[in-house]
């Protein structure tokens, strides 16, 4: 069995409201070392075996008609053992 | 005239966009989002909510339900369309209507009324008020802050495809106060406040978005 792993981030252009609020919470804990901080989603997908080209390209297509909205994100693809 | 209204999960508003459509004298039909048959309706209405639970992304996933194939098809072929709130997130996802909408710049889930600006009096959906009229309607939402990349904003401004402003403080970040946008054609508008909750002023703060419902009517009968 094998992970497929999409990121899924806003573009950088794109406001993120979540991130700007985590980035303004950390310093109240003591944590000072953000600059910037942005929130994004992962998707894990499990599929049987190792993962053929193919495969990653219906995984491509997917993220791109239904995990993310070009419009405003950005997506990566990527296998994990 | 029918005007249909698309019930998906998790949809709100549908009760009052029915009864919106009845007040304006339109004959209401309720449409299931499972149902890829739009029964012979004029026009159709996406109404407010949380459809699907608005997981994902707001609108993703209805947008792929089977009552929305045929609505697509039919708004491509001129057929008037409204998305209000959470349908203006489904025209938006399925790229009915160009830009996204996210989350408010401020995080916070808005509940008020709400002063805009009608700026264009041409679409199938806003020609009974006049151009520069102020009206005030309900405006809730949490992801309502309307984006679009620098060129898209230039087309919306310089074709006047902006239908509606906010008026005074940007309430959720909306690139150029966008509060409602049209397509090319003036078939599709997406909406982010609420007309359907503004018909009458024993239930609304005014009865400024009944003409949203008169204006649809209107251009059926031609």
């Amino acid at each position: 069995m094998a992970k497929i792993v999409v990121d899924v981030m806003l573009k950088p252009e794109i406001l993120d409201p979540q991130g700007k609020a985590v980035a303004a919470a950390l310093p109240r804990l003591g944590f000072t070392f953000a600059k910037d901080v942005r929130q994004g989603k992962r998707f894990e997908i499990e599929i049987d075996g190792d993962p053929t080209p193919a495969q990653l390209a219906e995984v491509e297509k997917a993220a791109e008609k239904l995990l993310s909205n070009p419009v405003i994100e950005n997506f990566t693809v990527r296998v994990e053992k | 005239m029918k005007i249909g209204v698309v019930t998906f999960p998790g949809t709100l508003d549908d009760r009052d966009a029915a009864r919106a459509v009845r007040y304006a004298g339109g004959e209401a039909i309720s449409l299931w989002h499972n149902d890829a048959d739009l029964k012979g309706v004029d026009a159709v209405i996406l109404p407010g909510g949380f459809s699907y639970g608005d997981y994902l992304r707001c609108g993703a996933i209805s947008r792929f339900s089977p009552v929305m194939e045929p609505i697509i098809d039919a708004a491509h072929g001129g057929m008037p369309l409204l998305g209000i709130c959470n349908g203006f997130q489904v025209l938006a996802e399925a790229h009915l209507i160009p830009g996204a909408l996210t989350r408010n710049h401020e995080l916070h889930f808005l509940c008020r009324d709400q002063k805009l600006t009608i700026e264009n009096t041409d679409t199938a959906w806003t020609s009974s008020f006049s151009s520069g009229q102020e009206i005030l309607i309900p405006l809730k939402n949490g992801e309502g802050a309307y984006m679009c990349d620098d060129k898209t904003l230039a087309e919306l401004e310089g074709e006047g495809r902006i239908i509606a402003r906010y008026v005074g403080e940007n309430p959720n970040g909306s690139r150029n106060l966008i509060a409602g946008i049209t397509n090319a054609r003036g078939n599709v508008v997406g909406l982010m406040p609420h007309p359907e909750h503004a018909i009458d002023s024993l239930t609304g703060p005014s009865a400024d978005g009944l003409g949203f419902f008169t204006s649809v009517l209107k251009a059926l009968v031609g």
